[in-house]
């Protein structure tokens, strides 16, 4: 059987499961990679104190793939900026666009997303942008040169599941990109839900964080996460309605 | 006698913005009477998924007191989703507490025979240097409130000499005309900070008996104008125990709820400070905002606003402080000196209010890190 990798910008990847960091400890990243069997690593450059206390880029393991975002730009030009100041840093070519200027709901503002994207893929990026799922700003994105699409799940941090599930189905049907679910997810069935529906990665942070056993919940999510992408490759099972097959047949009446 | 200026109509230099955010404000704060609360309405708003403004109202009302608890365990959920186990920690540099204002609760009132000071950018530049020792990397510089002895000129030469050592600096001076944030905000500013001290126009106008700070309306558009100018985060605050506390801690949640519906991008935050003894003033005493009604008000702005950041002064103590950051407060400053500088040098000038907790930025550290949290010094970028 060929191998299960997930292809961002021509990096393979065995893991599923990207980690959202900076809500919780910075000395527990290094047990939540661990037993996340996390391979990519959000990492918020405006908490990025180099040099100083507290720098998360001081605690994330040699091995991890740093997937630097764009948090606090409120627009695209801002975000290009962040972009190109994390590349700068050392933080390789992956970024994650993320242009917010509502403080209320965080909700991703998709058009800006979509110049950024096309800027900073021109420059070379494996650009993985942040949005709101809409099929047409999906599409393009694509043509932008996204690597892969994160339709958010629930709004950030809200731990409320897969609110937009219709639309990211819509996305994991018309889209060719790896889509990522970013945001909302709260719980390990949530991620297996999503893996079952056909997203090709999840990603989480708050749901790990506010666990009461940090690195505990990093390995629900691994497996949930696991189970999900098997069930998805092993092709659901017809799932009957309450009452079984209709018995009355409508199709009685044909005479060849 | 001396005839006092009308404390709601304008000054010739003060900007009028294009908003009726004050008279929504007062006219909501008018109809509120939190004695008609009752019980049922505070265990209805504890159940709501999202809070409107009056079940904030009922949060604050007496009929809340004994539902602490159980805001206590809903802010800290809502703490947690919104900002992880993150606190962040900043400073405040006084740089000058010259003060033009008669406002008789205040040590810097101008009437109040106090050392007087404002630091050069020789003195500025050392103690910053002094205080970026500590890794901290945001700053709030303050003043007293005289644009003569400390104009936008002066503080926009403090900002910038702040940005070579620190990554986020906030402003707590003097209201200001739009350009003017500009101005500042060019310089590296990128937060400001307005209290309104009482929302009640009367008691205000009784508090501040002289003054540029009497003019109302001109404080209370503040906010909008340095949103406007480009900032981008405001504080709000009232000082509780001047007023009316349940009713100032209404009237501040409604004003940063209207500012956040029409300036989206602008990230709040809310301070709630309580009256403190000071200098040459000892028997002016807190009214009657003990903890316990700190602790509820703090509770409240949460959950009415579970995305706004909440700062905890060093007007509290430790063991206060300790306890609230990670539930409901999401900012706590550390080192923290009131006096003119006095990080480096002596201080220049005398204190506003007497602080409560004096622990260094390390001990602050490593309560924070005890308690499980992760202390933030950078939580922003400037690009």
């Amino acid at each position: 059987m060929k191998k299960d990798k997930l292809v961002i910008g021509g990096h393979e990847f065995q893991s599923r499961f990207i980690l959202g960091s900076g809500k919780f400890s910075l000395e527990m990243t290094n047990a939540v990679i661990q037993n996340g069997g996390v391979e990519m690593a959000t990492l918020a450059l405006r908490r990025a104190n180099v040099g100083g206390e507290g720098n998360i880029l001081d605690y994330m393991p040699e091995n991890i793939t740093l997937l630097p975002n764009t948090s606090g730009a409120r627009t695209a030009e801002e975000a290009v900026r962040i972009a190109r100041l994390a590349r700068e840093l050392g933080c390789g070519d992956f970024v994650k666009i993320e242009v917010i200027h509502d403080s209320k709901y965080l909700m991703p503002d998709n058009y800006e997303t979509i110049k950024a994207t096309e800027i900073l893929a021109k420059e070379g990026f494996i650009v993985m942008p942040y949005m709101y799922p809409d099929l047409n700003v999906a599409r393009s994105l694509e043509s932008a040169g996204a690597a892969a699409i994160m339709p958010l799940g629930a709004p950030i941090g809200s731990n409320r599941g897969l609110l937009t599930k219709d639309f990211i189905k819509m996305l994991i049907d018309e889209i060719d990109l790896p889509i990522i679910v970013d945001a909302g997810i709260g719980r390990p069935s949530q991620a297996c839900e999503a893996m079952e529906l056909g997203v090709d990665a999840v990603m989480a942070n708050t749901a790990v964080a506010t666990a009461k056993d940090v690195p505990l919940m990093a390995t629900a999510f691994r497996l949930a996460i696991e189970a999900g992408r098997s069930a998805y490759l092993a092709g659901l099972g017809r799932v009957l309605e309450s009452k079984g097959e209709a018995s009355s047949p409508l199709t009685g009446f044909l005479q060849d | 006698m001396e005839t006092k200026m009308d404390h709601m109509v304008y000054l010739d230099y003060m900007e009028q913005v294009d908003s009726d955010i004050m008279e929504r404000v007062l006219d909501t704060v008018e109809q509120y009477d939190y004695n008609t609360y009752i019980v049922e309405d505070v265990k209805a708003a504890l159940c709501k998924d999202k809070l409107d403004i009056d079940d904030f109202g009922a949060l604050l009302s007496p009929a809340a007191m004994p539902f602490l608890e159980e805001m206590a365990q809903r802010a800290q959920k809502e703490t947690r989703a919104h900002f992880g186990n993150a606190v962040s920690l900043f400073t405040p540099l006084y740089i000058a507490n010259y003060c033009e204002n008669n406002c008789i609760y205040c040590g810097f009132n101008c009437k109040n025979k106090i050392h007087r000071g404002k630091l050069s950018m020789e003195e500025m530049e050392k103690e910053l240097q002094s205080i970026s020792k500590t890794g901290l990397r945001d700053i709030l510089l303050l003043t007293g409130e005289s644009r003569h002895q400390s104009d936008v000129k002066y503080i926009g030469e403090a900002v910038k000499l702040a940005t070579k050592y620190f990554a986020l600096v906030g402003i707590e001076i003097y209201p200001l005309n739009t350009d003017e944030y500009a101005f500042l905000h060019e310089c590296g500013a990128d937060y400001v900070c307005v209290y309104q001290e009482t929302y009640n126009t009367d008691k205000y106008e009784e508090m501040h008996l002289s003054g540029p700070k009497r003019i109302y309306p001109y404080r209370f558009y503040a906010q909008e104008r340095a949103l406007k100018g480009g900032m981008r985060g405001v504080a709000f605050g009232a000082l509780l125990g001047l007023g009316d506390f349940r009713k100032d801690a209404f009237a501040t949640g409604l004003h940063a709820f209207y500012v956040q519906r029409k300036y989206p991008q602008g990230e709040i935050s809310f301070s709630p400070p309580r009256l403190r003894p000071f200098i040459n003033n000892a028997e002016e005493n807190p009214k009657d905002v003990h903890e316990t009604q700190l602790l509820q008000v703090m509770l409240a702005y949460r959950l009415f606003m579970p995305y706004a950041g909440i700062t905890i002064s060093t007007r509290e103590r430790a063991g206060f402080r300790d306890n609230v950051i990670g539930m409901c407060a999401t900012r706590i400053s550390a080192g923290v000196k009131v006096s003119v500088g006095g990080h480096e040098e002596e201080a220049k000038g005398d204190e506003q209010f007497e602080i409560s907790d004096d622990r260094s930025v390390a001990e602050v550290l490593s309560s924070i890190e005890s308690l499980g949290l992760q202390p933030v010094f950078l939580d922003y970028i400037r690009v």
